[in-house]
């Protein structure tokens, strides 16, 4: 890890007329480093996550993201055109939803090398390649490269959306409920493999997450929200295990036991 | 009032309209290949007719001009003729199905093999303007990703040829980028005709009526055809030559005769296959009965 953050998010509000979709949000994420975000529905976490990812106009605050020339631009002062292609090339958003995030009716062969395509590779071999070994580094089998993800279980739409995602080699990702929807052993896997990917190649993650235990196993750090507020904001353990304020309480004791 | 009312105007459109169209495809010169929208016309034929190709027509077109128009390469078929009367109607201009004596060449789906020379304008009617249509539905996104120059999509649909097909399957209204910026459907022309449009000589512009878009390249621009370092842009050859006429390395359309198999391959391009019968091009189905005279 470096001594300078990767992401700053600064006085981060965003208001629905007069309700709130998140308030005065302040953190700092460093490269390598996974923040989850957790709290109850309505609570403002996905706002705060579209806010920060530019997918939705913040009402106050500012974001700043260290480029790779290592100059902070200000995401919200940049021109669409590179604020997109940051979006396509050093980000990675993962949605809850795969069908949101792949191309549906093209084969996961295509949906990976979609990005690359976008930033200029023109040869055929050499995408179906990167592609391949994509697939094989989220256990989807080769042999599935020309079929379409409509063809494909929750699980592997969901892996084949990471695929697409890291392809690029981006710095930073996004996960919006990554394991929604899936069952237990699937959610298991994923979780594991997404751990593995952290790991292998440095990536910053933010995580959004109602499940705790996802937030748990994947991340370093945790901000926990409650109508719009970060009430908590600590390391993994250090909330999960000794939890501080009375809310945090109730979450964590809310976890049912088997 | 009603006295002054105009009871004919020359080409069938207001001059307002005219001017209108005029200040969209003037602006669509300016920047090849991008789509200027403009205020489309109810015209007296069905959308898919070559509304578009009309509008565009009618607003250049002045009396002394000659005009030729074909379908599929052919003049003498239900749309040609038709819109080719409609202009000696309403404008009275000297029509042709010469290639070389036409100064504006209004089609639907093919270039004239004969090459265009300066000075000549060929008119597209094009249905659906938009190369990225099929792959992205909504028309905020797709122009945001003309103006961004966000491209990737189009080589996905490449790709997805190749993998399905083995090769780049698409034989019609391949995309082309031109002057090195836009993304443009060449119409449903052939990708044999693309080859054509770069560099011509002739300025090429583009109506669509209903999708109420313009847009243009101008003479001596570059269109090339998209496609990957590996598979690259090919047009399509032909095994025969024209029956007819003989020729050969130009566009044929098959022809079935009878319910036996029997077919023909001619030139879909009736004025060149014309022209080269005057001159003693003769094929193989207009050759002296050789079978019955052995």
């Amino acid at each position: 890890m470096t001594d300078t953050p990767l992401l700053k998010v600064s006085g981060v509000s965003k208001f629905y007329g007069s309700r709130i979709g998140c308030k005065d949000v302040n953190f700092e994420l460093w490269p390598g480093e996974v923040l989850a975000i957790v709290g109850e529905s309505g609570s403002g976490k996905t706002t705060l996550l579209n806010c920060i990812s530019t997918r939705l106009l913040p009402t106050a605050g500012s974001v700043e993201y260290r480029m790779r020339d290592g100059n902070f631009r200000d995401l919200y002062h940049m021109s669409e055109a590179e604020r997109r292609f940051l979006m396509r090339t050093d980000w990675g958003f993962v949605h809850q939803n795969p069908a949101d995030g792949l191309r549906m009716t093209v084969s996961a062969g295509a949906n990976v090398g979609e990005r690359l395509m976008a930033v200029g590779d023109r040869h055929y071999g050499k995408i179906r390649e990167t592609a391949t070994d994509w697939l094989g580094r989220v256990e989807i089998s080769a042999d599935r490269i020309d079929d379409q993800p409509r063809a494909f279980s929750g699980g592997m739409r969901q892996r084949l959306q990471i695929a697409r995602n890291l392809v690029t080699g981006p710095r930073l990702v996004f996960m919006d409920e990554p394991t929604g929807g899936l069952d237990v052993s699937v959610q298991a896997r994923l979780l594991d493999l997404v751990r593995g990917l952290v790991n292998d190649l440095g990536l910053a993650a933010i995580v959004v997450t109602h499940d705790l235990a996802v937030a748990r196993l994947l991340s370093h750090r945790m901000m926990v929200m409650k109508d719009g507020h970060v009430i908590e904001h600590g390391l993994t353990d250090r909330v999960l295990d000794d939890p501080r304020e009375p809310y945090t309480q109730l979450l964590v004791s809310s976890i049912l036991q088997v | 009032m009603s006295a002054d009312l105009a009871t004919y105007n020359f080409a069938y459109l207001d001059e307002q309209t005219k001017r209108m169209i005029r200040r969209a495809i003037l602006k669509a010169i300016a920047i090849p290949g991008y789509q200027v929208p403009f205020a489309s016309r109810e015209m007296p034929m069905p959308y898919g007719w070559g509304t578009g190709g009309v509008q565009v027509t009618a607003s250049i077109i002045g009396p002394e001009d000659v005009l030729k128009v074909i379908d599929q390469g052919a003049d003498d078929t239900t749309n040609a003729v038709s819109i080719r009367a409609f202009f000696q109607k309403v404008a009275d201009v000297a029509v042709t199905t010469h290639t070389k004596d036409a100064t504006i060449i209004q089609t639907r789906h093919r270039i004239p093999e004969q090459k265009l020379t300066e000075g000549q304008v060929l008119v597209y009617q094009v249905p659906i303007p938009e190369p990225l249509r099929f792959l992205e539905p909504r028309e905020t996104e797709t122009r945001k990703m003309h103006a961004l120059e966000e491209y990737g999509l189009m080589h996905v649909k490449l790709y997805e040829d190749i993998a399905i097909n083995g090769r780049i399957s698409k034989t019609y209204a391949y995309p082309v980028k031109v002057d090195g910026r836009y993304v443009m459907d060449p119409s449903p022309t052939p990708k044999f005709d693309n080859p054509k449009m770069h560099m011509s000589d002739a300025l090429q512009l583009f109506g669509a009526g209903r999708e109420k878009r313009i847009y243009a390249v101008p003479p001596h621009t570059e269109v090339v055809s998209l496609d990957f370092e590996d598979y690259p842009f090919e047009i399509q050859t032909f095994e025969q030559d024209c029956a007819l006429c003989g020729a050969h390395g130009v566009y044929l359309d098959e022809v079935v005769l009878d319910d036996k198999g029997g077919r023909m391959f001619v030139c879909s391009d009736t004025d060149h296959c014309e022209d080269r019968r005057e001159h003693g091009h003769v094929g193989a189905m207009l050759a002296p009965n050789q079978e019955a005279a052995e």
